[in-house]
């Protein structure tokens, strides 16, 4: 038989289906997979005992006809999911050995559509990074490598290894999150397909606090079909998260394949930033071609305060940080350092717990919020991100879409000089996310075609609130039209 | 009310207080999570994820809380704010799992009200409410269990409390204490919270500062925290006024501070400064969205709002007839209103509130009882009255039979009945004891018809023994008047 | 807004993180190396403009008092690092 792992998540329910294998050799051939492919380090704890469990359950439903939505698919759950009975970390020293007690609504709608867990996947700590390179657990290794190159590669961050684990079939699918472009960025960087829904569409229950009012859920996928399947059971309103949104989950799978004739597809023109890489924008204007050619309208569109989504990003996310990590303190769960009083013990704790990116972060959100000074910084962000929402507002009466690169480079190499000395050219990675996450719309990523170095590039594709299905019509448009071609 | 003047040799100084009031909402479960508020229980045994802080573990809110605050907004005459947002105050303690607090900065979800005090001397002043916000209550912490660690109890974590903060209008001791006072009668009529002080149910924060009488603005002031009794509120006002006039007749300033009140010295000290200590870094709650309210909630509220205390009170003077000071006793609790109000339904209330002030407060004292534990009902003491107004029983056999009704619990008519306490007011019956007292006394007869009036008093004694103490005391007199004159 | 030494450590205070003596100049200067960046904000004018709490369009729902979780001790301490008696054990706190 070949390969399982080659196959799509569509492919393999197809295949379970018809009884041509089972989830037990399915789940089987991903598990050796993934000891092939150690060296990315995409995994931070692997549960193949887990998932043959999963999978032996799933036979016997598919045996009964009693199968669900996604019964023996093999995943990967990104580290920052809490997950019952198994560690997890957020790939943060302070969370060591953290047993959950509970499980997350997204992983419990998976578990209960049938899935099985094959590990926890590598991450920036607490999700914080754009390189995977802040993980308490090393960084990940792109599957991919520049032609003629030994060089090892970040696989863009933060769901780093959700999306390198992907790539290099080590699960059929991942789920990933993203607060800044967390899920776009490493997916471009990957080759690899991710969407990060509306905010609001999955329920933030059980998954790992970094920005409450930017973190949104969502899947890495093969291709478009894989994440509108995912994202089906991965959505809908949840009790337990009061920001979760109250609207009807679509079948985001009929969208793929639609006509997109006559649809408006907004360029907007503060995406073509001064030394934009060449490569980049060739593919970008390839994919309006593309779109062109199948009767799309391209409407020249402005989103005039894009240079401010960094800044006002970087204020907003470290100040909810700053609070929503104050939990970590040695207390209750995770790393303790005792010292001789309460405030030593905090202080140990969290100084050896906490990786550099996450301490600059709370200690920015800590002063951005600090008496005098929340006014200028963070009620100053707030203001200028209800600007940026304005600004798709206007931009979406005219046109029904937006399509942007969705990193400005292809994927650097680990260790990276220049962004290991200055944190703002790190951040910059996020130039064409943020500002999506900041207006909570939907936005997928999808990858394009090769630089001249054989790496991959992702274009994204960004849609009005709750409107998933459109995105997945034209990702699903492009996708055919680029006949991209996976790693492996 | 009169305003506490503290005369130095050189100046007048007045008194300036404000309250900040912590309330423990009355509901089944905690204001963010599903768990139990109930107290008692081994340590952390009602304690949620949620309240645990554990790692994205998200708030959703308890509509009980929002109900209650705003029937205890309306009860304070406060504007209800049909917009309000939660917020984080941060700051690291052992028993604040999450490192910040939900509680309501910018937009409250009460705003500005008031209530109007009465003291013993009769006079009244209107104390100003600054606000009320909902915010989620605090761990313990307890030092005591071991010399070298604090143990931390999460069962009280996430409670739902109301902060009820007022204006600076306190002029003296006895105006906050009356506050307090009718504030804790008003919340136990509301349902909304127990009122224990003691138990820490209702905790105060009081802010003092002085200034000298004539000056407009406000000196800095110091706040005492967490003072537990009505009675340590007006003390800790009291001394904390007289130390900043010490302060500064001697030349002095005062820093805002804030100080804890020891009530075995009855003075406060400061509490340890810390470097940086105070920065709450408060921002808007982003895991949960602005609470907007419609009228017509609020309306539904204002539809299930009891009699208040004021109201009752002005009723019973003006409708039952009470004096204002009975009324004023009997308000203040309303179980204690309720049974009164129950128990003079179509009877004498006058007599009813005299019993209850007298015998029957007595009896509940005695035996340290609750009114819902009288062993006399609201209904049996109504009786009773009426048994004495329409003249079957006497005052004196009234108390017996109050005794005994005590005791088993059983109707005052019932107890007449079986023991043949019926007051005697048969004419014939009560003469023929007279006539057989009259012969057999043929000396004293003698004596009163003589002048020596005052054995009257010794004739009514004698008929009413004879008649084993039934006889209407009314009858027996014009009865022997007649007979003797 | 540029910050001094003094600034760092009180953030680092309420932050409950250390910042070595000799770290303190690196840290300010790389703090003022991003306030900088991010004052990039005062070119843009928000006279009149409200602040964005939640890009969500609804509001709050509210929950019935119901008491739905508790009674679970062990899972609430199953990972404490330090426990005694049912409670969690820390140094002890100097009121």
């Amino acid at each position: 038989m070949t390969d399982l792992t080659k196959l799509t998540i569509a492919q393999a329910l197809d295949g379970l289906k018809k009884k041509e294998f089972s989830a037990v050799e399915l789940t089987k051939d991903y598990i050796s997979q993934m000891e092939k492919n150690k060296y990315t380090n995409a995994y931070v704890l692997e549960t193949p005992e887990v998932a043959l469990n999963q999978a032996e359950i799933s036979d016997k439903k598919y045996a009964d006809n009693t199968p669900g939505a996604l019964e023996g698919i093999p995943m990967g759950i990104k580290d920052l999911f809490c997950t019952k009975g198994i560690r997890t970390t957020a790939c943060s020293h302070i969370l060591d050995g953290f047993v959950p007690q509970y499980e997350s609504t997204i992983t419990q709608k998976l578990l209960d559509a049938g899935i099985s867990v094959l590990g926890k996947l590598n991450m920036d700590e607490f999700a914080m990074g754009g390189s995977n390179e802040t993980s308490y657990y090393d960084p990940v290794v792109n599957p991919w490598k520049a032609k003629n190159s030994n060089i090892d590669l970040v696989p863009g961050g933060s769901s780093g290894g959700s999306a390198a684990a992907v790539a290099a079939q080590m699960c059929a699918g991942a789920t990933a999150t993203d607060t800044g472009g967390s899920i776009r960025q490493p997916s471009a960087f990957c080759g690899v397909t991710g969407i990060k829904p509306t905010y609001g569409r999955c329920s933030r229950y059980g998954i790992v606090a970094f920005a409450s009012s930017l973190d949104q859920a969502g899947p890495i996928g093969k291709d478009v079909r894989d994440c509108a399947i995912l994202l089906k059971t991965m959505s809908g309103h949840d009790d337990k998260d009061s920001t979760s949104a109250r609207v009807e989950v679509p079948d985001f799978e009929k969208f793929l394949g639609q006509n997109i004739k006559g649809m408006r597809i907004g360029i907007p023109k503060e995406y073509r930033v001064e030394g934009l890489n060449k490569e980049v924008e060739k593919y970008w204007d390839e994919a309006i071609a593309m779109l062109k050619a199948r009767g799309a309208e391209i409407v020249d569109i402005s989103l005039p305060h894009t240079k401010y989504a960094l800044p006002t990003y970087y204020i907003i996310a470290p100040a909810e940080a700053s609070a929503n990590l104050a939990r970590y303190d040695g207390i209750r769960y995770g790393l303790r350092v005792n010292g001789e009083h309460l405030d030593n013990l905090y202080i140990n704790t969290r100084s050896e717990g906490f990786g550099k990116e996450v301490k600059r972060r709370i200690m920015i959100g800590t002063y951005v919020l600090s008496a005098g000074y929340y006014d200028a910084y963070y009620l100053k962000a707030q203001r200028v991100r209800r600007r940026i929402v304005e600004d798709f507002q206007a931009a979406f009466e005219k046109c029904d879409l937006i399509l942007t690169p969705t990193a400005p480079t292809p994927a650097f190499p680990i260790g990276d000089k220049s962004m290991q000395e200055n944190p703002i050219t790190m951040w910059l990675n996020d130039v064409f996310t943020v500002s999506i996450s900041l207006a909570g719309l939907p936005a997928l990523s999808l990858p394009i075609g090769l630089t001249s170095d054989g790496l991959p590039l992702g274009l994204q594709v960004i849609g009005k609130a709750f409107d998933e299905g459109d995105v997945f019509k034209v990702a699903s448009a492009l996708e055919e039209d680029a006949k991209f071609e996976g790693v492996m | 009310m009169t305003a506490m003047i503290i005369e130095t040799e050189k100046n007048k100084w007045e008194v300036i207080c404000g309250l900040e009031i912590h309330c423990q909402i009355v509901s089944n479960s905690k204001m963010f999570s599903g768990a139990s508020t109930e107290y008692g229980t081994e340590p952390n045994h009602n304690v949620s994820f949620i309240d645990a802080g554990m790692p994205g573990m998200l708030p959703t809110l308890n509509e009980e809380c929002v109900r209650q605050a705003i029937k205890t907004g309306l009860g304070l005459n406060a504007k209800i704010n049909k917009y309000s947002e939660f917020s984080r105050k941060n700051y690291f303690y052992a028993d604040l799992p999450q490192g910040y607090q939900i509680t309501q900065f910018q937009y409250p979800l009460v705003g500005e009200g008031s209530l109007e005090v009465e003291t013993e001397d009769g006079s009244r002043r209107t104390i100003g409410i600054e606000r009320i916000h909902i915010e989620q209550d605090a761990g313990k912490s307890i030092h005591d269990l071991d010399p070298s660690m604090t143990f931390v109890d999460l069962n009280r974590a996430g409670v739902g409390l109301m902060e009820i903060v007022t204006k600076a209008d306190f002029r003296s001791p006895e105006e906050a204490g009356e506050f307090l006072r009718k504030l804790r009668s008003i919340v136990r009529y509301l349902g909304t919270c127990d009122g224990n002080m003691d138990e820490g149910s209702m905790r105060c924060d009081v802010n003092v500062s002085v200034r000298k009488v004539g000056e407009t603005s406000f000196r800095p002031r110091s706040e005492m925290k967490n003072v537990n009794s009505v009675r340590f509120v007006m003390q800790a006002i009291e001394s904390e006024a007289k130390r900043h006039v010490e302060v500064y007749e001697n030349g002095g300033t005062i820093e805002q501070e804030t100080r804890q009140f020891d009530p075995a010295s009855g003075t406060s000290k400061l509490m340890r400064k810390k470097e940086f200590a105070h920065d709450y870094r408060y921002f808007p709650e982003p895991d949960l969205l602005p609470l907007v309210l419609t009228d017509e909630y609020i309306d539904n509220i204002k539809k299930e709002m009891v009699e208040l205390p004021d109201a009752k009170k002005a009723r019973f003077i003006n409708e039952l007839g009470i004096t204002a000071y009975d009324a004023m006793v009997l308000c203040e609790n309303r179980e204690v209103a309720e049974f009164f109000e129950k128990a003079a339904a179509g009877h004498d209330a006058k007599k009813v509130a005299n019993w209850m002030m007298g015998d029957f407060f007595a009896l509940l004292n005695k035996d340290g009882l609750s009114i819902h534990e009288s062993p006399i009902s609201a209904e049996n003491l109504g009786k009773l009255v009426d048994l004495i107004t329409k003249g079957v029983i006497n005052g004196k056999t009234a108390k017996d039979v109050f005794e005994m009704m005590a005791e088993t619990g059983e109707s005052p008519e019932k107890i007449v009945e079986e023991k043949g306490l019926k007051q005697v007011t048969d004419t014939a019956a009560i003469e023929a004891i007279i006539d057989k007292i009259i012969a057999d006394n043929p000396a004293n007869v003698e004596a009163y018809r003589n002048g020596k009036t005052g054995l009257m008093g010794w004739f009514v004694g004698q008929v009413m023994k004879a008649s084993g103490g039934k006889a209407n005391p009314a009858v027996v007199n014009g009865l022997l008047q007649s007979r003797l004159s | 807004m540029a910050i001094d030494a003094d600034t760092v450590r009180k953030i680092a205070f309420l932050s409950r993180l250390k910042v070595d003596d000799d770290k303190i100049e690196d840290t300010k200067d790389e703090f003022n190396k991003i306030l900088t960046w991010v004052e990039e904000l005062n070119e843009v004018d928000t006279d009149g403009v409200e602040p964005l709490v939640s890009v969500n369009q609804t509001n709050l729902t509210m929950r019935k008092d119901v008491v739905t979780e508790g009674n679970q001790p062990e899972a609430i301490l199953a990972n404490a690092p330090l426990q005694e008696y049912g409670y969690f054990a820390v140094p002890k706190v100097i009121e």
